[in-house]
């Protein structure tokens, strides 16, 4: 399997994908920002599709339309909290106005591969920058976990205390859509909340430890990925993205089963090792 | 226009869905459930697709998904919005998977694809239209028989319940109803858009009043100029009607933000 070029550029450029993926999600469930990652990645929808439609690189319209998006959910929310009914009623605009483009791109090949993308189809180079921007964005995000966390669990303790908790706010919606662009090329647009919703959401079930939740969820979305692609190499009509996001669902299920076995009387949970 | 078949049949369902979308979507929008809503609005997805692959009916799919999808995220709870999120995230996560499954299993057209997603309104059919008719009134009398304890829980859950009104019955049942409604509105809107006419509308609303009454029928009102707008420029335009869609309700939605806010909303 590993002699194909196809798989090993889908396991290089799939692995910092999937633990910046990981990772980041850990802080979008602390910080009950699903819906707007979810809004995120569905944007990334309508950039690719108006890169393809003004006759750009796809990546560019990528990046661009997630993070100015990014900055105006920050700029509608309140002290870096994020309002749910302004994100829906702008995304769905953002939506709505990459369905004009894609009709006036007449391309529906740009939106099978942008909603649902295509981890096989990754030439070497788009793999090379794939796994370098991934593995920045990782950095990042382990420069800024210590006060982000202190800024997530306790805003006003964290403000007093000299942490920018408006502005960390931002900086997370930031590297989360510059993560949605990059892995949309990977599992898709719509796709892609299953890798960051998922793994973070069995680690949230499985521990209370801050940075063990973090290190597990990274894992888990790296194994469902690397199973995803295993499982969609043997059976070709399974699309890998479906693999991936299928894993990692069936890891949410198990986790949150074991989350409930172990759940004392009281409501509190028994430590994890 | 109105002389083709085909464009009746689109207003009068277009003009069901306003009707279930603006006041479903007002209560969503008061128990701050939009997340919920996207969610079920993309279980319409895999749906219609593991309809078609099944060879039944689309709508079956639709509603079937929908409302199962309302009782996964019940399954999930209320109290810790924390792991409410994850869980709505997971089940859209799903629901795209199987969904993206199923599709290529059935030997993925792609035009489909575009027209489950983003809607279209010149293939509705008569019978469509009597299926969403039927929906459209059970939905309501749902509301009709429990708008009031409903809205009870929804400003005041705590107080709510000491005061007997069984609060997590009618969570289940509003997320399995607001399934039903956002299945029937997908069939017009396309599984993406349906936000445009469940969230929107309430909002602006919500906006404008806190007396309910008002704040219903103005959502309804919104609706319904929302959907035949739409409609009506993407005949003229021979553009996606969900594009109009969504931009008129943006645009509706962007004028009453600027509007002085109503003492509901800024709770």
């Amino acid at each position: 399997m590993l002699a194909q070029e196809f798989v090993r550029n889908a396991l290089i450029a799939g692995t910092p994908i999937a633990l910046t993926s990981g990772a980041i999600g850990y802080f979008v469930v602390l910080r009950s920002q699903v819906f707007a990652g979810d809004a995120l990645t569905h944007v990334a929808f309508t950039g690719a599709v108006a890169a393809a439609a003004i006759g750009i690189d796809l990546r560019f319209g990528l990046f661009a339309a997630t993070v100015i998006v990014a900055l105006l959910l920050a700029g509608v929310g309140d002290r870096a909290r994020t309002d749910d009914v302004a994100i829906g009623v702008v995304f769905v605009w953002v939506l709505g106005l990459g369905v004009l483009l894609l009709d006036a791109a007449g391309g529906g090949s740009i939106a099978a591969r942008t909603l649902f993308g295509s981890i096989f189809g990754l030439g070497t180079q788009a793999t090379v920058l794939a796994a370098a921007i991934g593995l920045a964005l990782l950095a990042a995000l382990v420069v800024v976990a210590r006060p982000l966390l202190f800024a997530t669990l306790d805003p006003e303790v964290a403000a007093v205390r000299g942490v920018r908790v408006g502005l960390l706010g931002t900086v997370f919606l930031v590297l989360l859509a510059l993560d949605a662009a990059e892995a949309t090329q990977a599992v898709g647009a719509l796709l892609l909340l299953g890798l960051i919703a998922a793994p973070a959401g069995a680690a949230h079930a499985l521990t209370t430890r801050p940075y063990f939740a973090l290190a597990l969820s990274a894992g888990l979305a790296l194994a469902a990925t690397w199973l995803g692609v295993a499982v969609a190499y043997v059976f070709p009509t399974m699309p890998p993205s479906t693999a991936i996001v299928g894993a990692a669902v069936v890891f949410y299920a198990v986790a949150m089963t074991v989350g409930a076995v172990r759940r004392l009387p009281d409501g509190s949970r028994t430590p994890i090792a | 226009m109105l002389a083709y078949p085909f464009m009746q049949h689109a207003f009068a369902a277009g003009a069901i869905v306003a009707v279930l979308a603006s006041v479903t979507g007002w209560f969503m929008v008061l128990r701050r459930e939009t997340f919920a809503g996207h969610t079920l609005s993309v279980l319409s997805f895999p749906g219609a697709s593991g309809a078609a692959l099944a060879g039944l009916p689309l709508a079956s799919g639709y509603f079937v998904f929908c409302a199962l999808g309302g009782l996964a995220i019940a399954a999930g709870g209320r109290r810790n919005p924390q792991r409410q999120s994850a869980a709505i995230g997971v089940v859209g996560a799903a629901g795209f998977a199987l969904g993206f499954l199923f599709l290529s299993l059935y030997g993925g057209v792609l035009e489909s694809l575009e027209s489950l997603l983003f809607g279209s309104f010149l293939g509705i059919t008569g019978g469509q239209v009597w299926t969403l008719a039927a929906i459209a009134f059970a939905v309501l009398a749902y509301f009709a028989a429990v708008g009031r304890p409903l809205l009870f829980g929804s400003v005041d859950e705590l107080v709510a319940r000491t005061r007997g009104v069984p609060v997590r019955a009618l969570h289940v049942s509003f997320l399995v109803v607001l399934g039903l409604a956002v299945g029937a509105t997908a069939q017009i809107t396309g599984v993406l858009l349906v936000f445009a006419l469940l969230v929107a509308p309430a909002a602006a609303a919500q906006r404008l009043t806190p007396r309910v009454p008002l704040a219903l029928a103005l959502s309804l009102a919104i609706a319904l100029a929302v959907t035949w707008g739409g409609l009506t420029l993407a005949y003229y335009t021979n553009r996606p009607v969900g594009f109009f869609v969504a931009t008129l309700a943006f645009a509706v939605y962007l004028a009453c933000r600027c509007w002085p806010k109503s003492s509901f909303a800024t709770r």
